[in-house]
C-alpha cells in the first residue's frame, strides 16, 4: 500500500519537474529551433517566404549571409546600439527611481505597506496599450504638459516632446519601473534593519551604512530588477512606435518591419538570433556573479 | 564620586503610549548592570538611547563625564550586542569583526592585528574566514561580542544576549562573558526578561515595568528584600499573606492575617502604619514543612494539609492548604535518599518559618 503511495508521489515529481522543462521545449527551445533555421536560408517570394534548408539533391543549403550583411550593414549596427543604449538608460532610470520607492515601501507600517504595494501595480489593471496612449495624450503639441506651461507663461511655443527619445524613454520607464520596484522591495523587505542599526554603531553614517549593507544585501533584488527591465526594455516594439515616431530606429521595429513590411524572413530571423545573443550575454554574466556570491554565502 | 553612567529624567514616548517614564539611573565604571523586565516594559527602548537609536522624549544621558544625549550611534563610546546578533551576512567573520575599526580609518596591520587578538579572546579563530550562515548560533554570538568589543567601548550594551542559545551553552556562555568583562573592565549593561541570567550575570539589577523601575540593588538585596508585589512575584516565586498591622516596632511589624489565621511578623523596612494593609511575603525555599507541630518555634506555624506536591529531583515542591483555603507554596530540599514519600496527598503538616524570613510588601 505504503509502496504504492511512493510510486505514485514518484511519479508526480517526476511530472513536476518535468512540466518546466517541456513548457521550454515547446514554446522556446522549438521555436527557437525553427528561427535559426530560417535564419540560414534565402529570401524568396513562396509561401512560405524562405528558401528551404536543403536543396533538391537533399544537400545542405544553409549559409550565414543574413548575419554578414546585418554586421556589414552600418543601420543595423546603429539600431542595435540604440536599442541597448535606451534599454539601459531605462533601466538605470528605473533603478534610481525604484530603489527610493521599494525602501520606503519596505520601511512604511505594515498597513501602509500593503496599500502602496497595491498602487503599485494597480496600473496593470489598466491595459498597457491604452497607458502608452494616455501618455500621448500628456506629450503631445496640444496635450496636457504643453498646454499647462504654456498657461503658466514658462512657454509661448509648444516643446516637442512627443516623436522624441525622451518621449520614448518616459514611455519605457514608467511601463517597467513597477518590474523594478517589486523584486527590489522583496530583497528590501526581508532585511533584519538590526544590520543597519549595528553598523551605525560600529562608526558608519547613515550614508556610510547603507552603502555597506542595504546596498550589498538588495544586490539579488537589483539584479533580478534590471534584468526584469533591461530585456523587456531592449525588444520593446509599441513604446517606441506610439511614441518614439515611425522614424524611430529600435531593434523591436526593424525586427517587425522585416518580418511584415519587407517579408524578409530569413533577415528579420538573423535580427531576432542576434538580439537574443545580446542578451543572453549579460544574463548569464550576472548570473555568475550571483552564483560566485551564493557559493561564497554557502 | 562622579558616576560613569547618568541617566536623568529619561522619558520616551511614542504617541500616546509612554515606554520609558521619568528615570533616573547612575551606574558606575566597570559594573556588570541588569536591566530586567518582562516584554513592553521599556528596557529595550531604554537600552536604544543608551546607543542612540533613539531619542528621549525628555531627560539626558551622561557618559563619562560627556553629555551624549542628542549625539549620534556612531559618535558615541558605546557599542550594542543585538538580540538578533545582527552579523552582516555579506562579510566573513574577520571582515564582520574588522568593520568598526575600518570606519574609525585606522592602518590595515592594526587591523588586522587586534582582529586576530580579539577572535583570539572569543576563541573563534580558527572560524575566520567563514560565512555567518556557516556558524553555530553560539560562534555567531561571539562574532556579535568581538564587533563590539574590539572598539574598546567604555560600555558595552548586551540586549538578551544569552536568549537564542540553549540552556547548556547559555550557562557556558553566561561564565565566558563575566570572564571576558572581568578581563577588560568594560562597563556592561544588559537588557534581560530572563531572572536567572540577571542574578546570575550581575553586580546589580534594576527591576522595570510600566516604563519605571521598581527597585535597584544587588542580587542578593532584591531577592530577599523585595520593595514591592510586582518585583516579589518577577524575581522567584513567593507567598504573600494579605494583612493588616497590628503593631509596628523598632524593627518589626506585627500583621494579622486572615489567610493564614495568625498573626504574622516580618521585619519592617519600609514605614507602615497601625491598620495599613499589607502584604507579608514568604519565599518557597523559607518555609519548613513537618508532620508534627515543632515544639518551641521562634516563628510563625500555621496547620494545613498537603494539597500537591511534585518530586524535582534536587528539591520537592509542595503546595499546602491552609484552613482558610489559601495555597502555599513549599520547596524543600531532598538531603536524604529514599524511594518512598515524606509526604502523601491530604497528609496533616505544619508549615513554620523564622519571622526573619519574612518582609513586608506594600504595594
Amino acid at each position: 500500500m505504503s509502496n504504492g503511495i511512493n510510486k505514485n508521489d514518484e511519479l508526480w515529481r517526476r511530472f513536476a519537474i518535468a512540466a518546466p522543462y517541456l513548457w521550454l521545449l515547446v514554446f522556446f527551445l522549438a521555436p527557437f529551433a525553427i528561427i535559426l533555421k530560417i535564419s540560414l536560408a534565402d529570401p524568396i517570394l513562396a509561401q512560405p517566404p524562405y528558401s528551404s534548408s536543403f536543396d533538391g539533391d537533399g544537400r545542405p543549403a544553409m549559409s550565414l549571409s543574413n548575419y554578414f550583411f546585418l554586421l556589414s550593414d552600418k543601420l543595423y549596427s546603429i539600431t542595435y546600439l540604440r536599442s541597448v543604449a535606451m534599454a539601459s538608460v531605462t533601466t538605470t532610470l528605473c533603478l534610481m527611481l525604484g530603489f527610493p520607492m521599494a525602501y520606503g515601501i519596505a520601511r512604511a507600517k505594515p498597513a501602509t505597506r500593503s496599500l502602496l504595494l497595491l498602487l503599485i501595480v494597480l496600473p496593470f489593471w489598466i491595459s498597457f496599450l491604452l497607458r502608452v496612449y494616455a501618455w500621448m495624450g500628456l506629450m503631445n503639441n496640444h496635450g496636457v504638459i504643453n498646454n499647462l506651461f504654456i498657461w503658466l507663461g514658462v512657454i509661448d511655443q509648444p516643446l516637442q516632446i512627443m516623436y522624441t527619445d525622451f518621449a520614448t524613454a518616459v514611455g519605457l520607464v514608467y511601463s517597467y519601473l513597477p518590474f523594478m520596484i517589486l523584486p527590489l522591495y522583496a530583497s528590501l523587505e526581508r532585511m533584519d534593519l538590526d544590520l543597519v542599526d549595528a553598523a551605525q554603531d560600529l562608526g558608519a553614517t547613515r550614508t556610510r551604512a547603507f552603502w555597506d549593507i542595504t546596498w550589498p544585501l538588495a544586490k539579488p533584488g537589483t539584479i533580478a530588477g534590471c534584468l526584469l527591465v533591461f530585456i523587456p526594455a531592449m525588444g520593446e516594439y509599441v513604446i517606441p512606435y506610439l511614441l518614439g515616431g515611425p522614424d524611430s530606429l529600435f531593434i523591436g521595429r526593424v525586427l517587425f518591419d522585416e518580418f511584415y513590411s519587407n517579408r524578409d524572413w530569413p533577415l528579420a530571423s538573423a535580427v531576432a538570433i542576434i538580439l537574443l545573443l545580446l542578451l543572453v550575454v549579460p544574463i548569464v554574466l550576472l548570473q555568475r556573479t550571483q552564483a560566485k556570491d551564493g557559493e561564497q554565502a554557502a | 564620586m562622579k558616576h560613569f553612567i547618568r541617566i536623568n529624567g529619561i522619558s520616551k514616548r511614542f504617541g500616546d503610549f509612554t515606554a520609558v517614564d521619568n528615570v533616573d539611573l547612575d551606574i558606575e565604571q566597570g559594573e556588570l548592570f541588569s536591566i530586567l523586565g518582562g516584554s513592553g516594559c521599556g528596557k529595550t527602548t531604554l537600552l536604544r538611547m543608551l546607543a542612540g537609536f533613539e531619542m528621549p522624549s525628555s531627560g539626558m544621558i551622561e557618559i563619562d563625564g560627556v553629555d551624549v544625549t542628542h549625539q549620534a550611534p556612531y559618535n558615541r563610546p558605546v557599542n550594542m550586542m543585538f538580540q538578533s546578533y545582527a552579523v552582516f551576512p555579506h562579510m566573513n567573520v574577520a571582515k564582520n569583526v574588522a568593520y568598526g575599526l575600518r570606519k574609525e580609518g585606522i592602518r590595515r596591520a592594526e587591523i588586522d592585528k587586534r582582529v586576530d587578538e580579539m577572535l583570539e579572546l572569543v576563541q573563534l579563530s580558527e572560524l575566520k574566514d567563514r560565512k555567518p550562515d556557516q556558524l553555530s548560533g553560539g560562534q555567531r554570538q561571539r562574532v556579535a561580542l568581538a564587533r563590539a568589543l574590539i572598539k574598546r567601548p567604555k560600555v558595552l550594551l548586551l540586549d538578551e544576549p544569552l536568549a537564542a542559545l540553549d540552556k547548556k551553552l547559555r550557562e557556558r556562555t553566561q561564565i565566558e562573558l563575566m570572564n571576558i568583562q572581568d578581563e577588560l573592565g568594560i562597563t556592561f549593561v544588559v537588557v534581560t526578561h530572563d531572572q536567572e541570567e540577571a542574578m546570575t550575570l550581575s553586580d546589580r539589577i534594576a527591576v522595570m515595568d510600566k516604563g519605571q523601575f521598581q527597585q535597584i540593588g544587588t542580587p542578593k538585596e532584591i531577592y530577599e528584600f523585595p520593595y514591592n508585589r510586582f518585583v516579589a512575584n518577577f524575581i522567584g516565586s513567593i507567598n504573600t499573606f494579605e494583612s493588616v498591622v497590628t503593631v509596628v516596632d523598632d524593627d518589626d511589624v506585627k500583621a494579622y492575617s486572615n489567610e493564614a489565621g495568625e498573626t504574622l511578623i516580618a521585619l519592617g523596612k519600609q514605614l507602615v502604619d497601625v491598620g495599613q494593609q499589607i502584604g507579608i511575603a514568604i519565599r518557597p525555599e523559607k518555609i519548613f514543612v513537618d508532620k508534627e507541630k515543632p515544639a518551641d518555634f521562634d516563628g510563625v506555624c500555621i496547620e494545613g494539609v498537603v494539597d500537591d506536591l511534585g518530586y524535582l529531583g534536587n528539591r520537592s515542591l509542595y503546595r499546602i492548604k491552609l484552613a482558610s483555603g489559601k495555597v502555599v507554596q513549599v520547596s524543600s530540599q531532598n538531603r536524604r535518599r529514599s524511594v518512598t514519600r515524606f509526604l502523601e496527598w491530604e497528609d496533616k503538616v505544619w508549615i513554620s518559618w523564622k519571622s526573619r524570613s519574612a518582609v513586608v510588601l506594600l504595594d
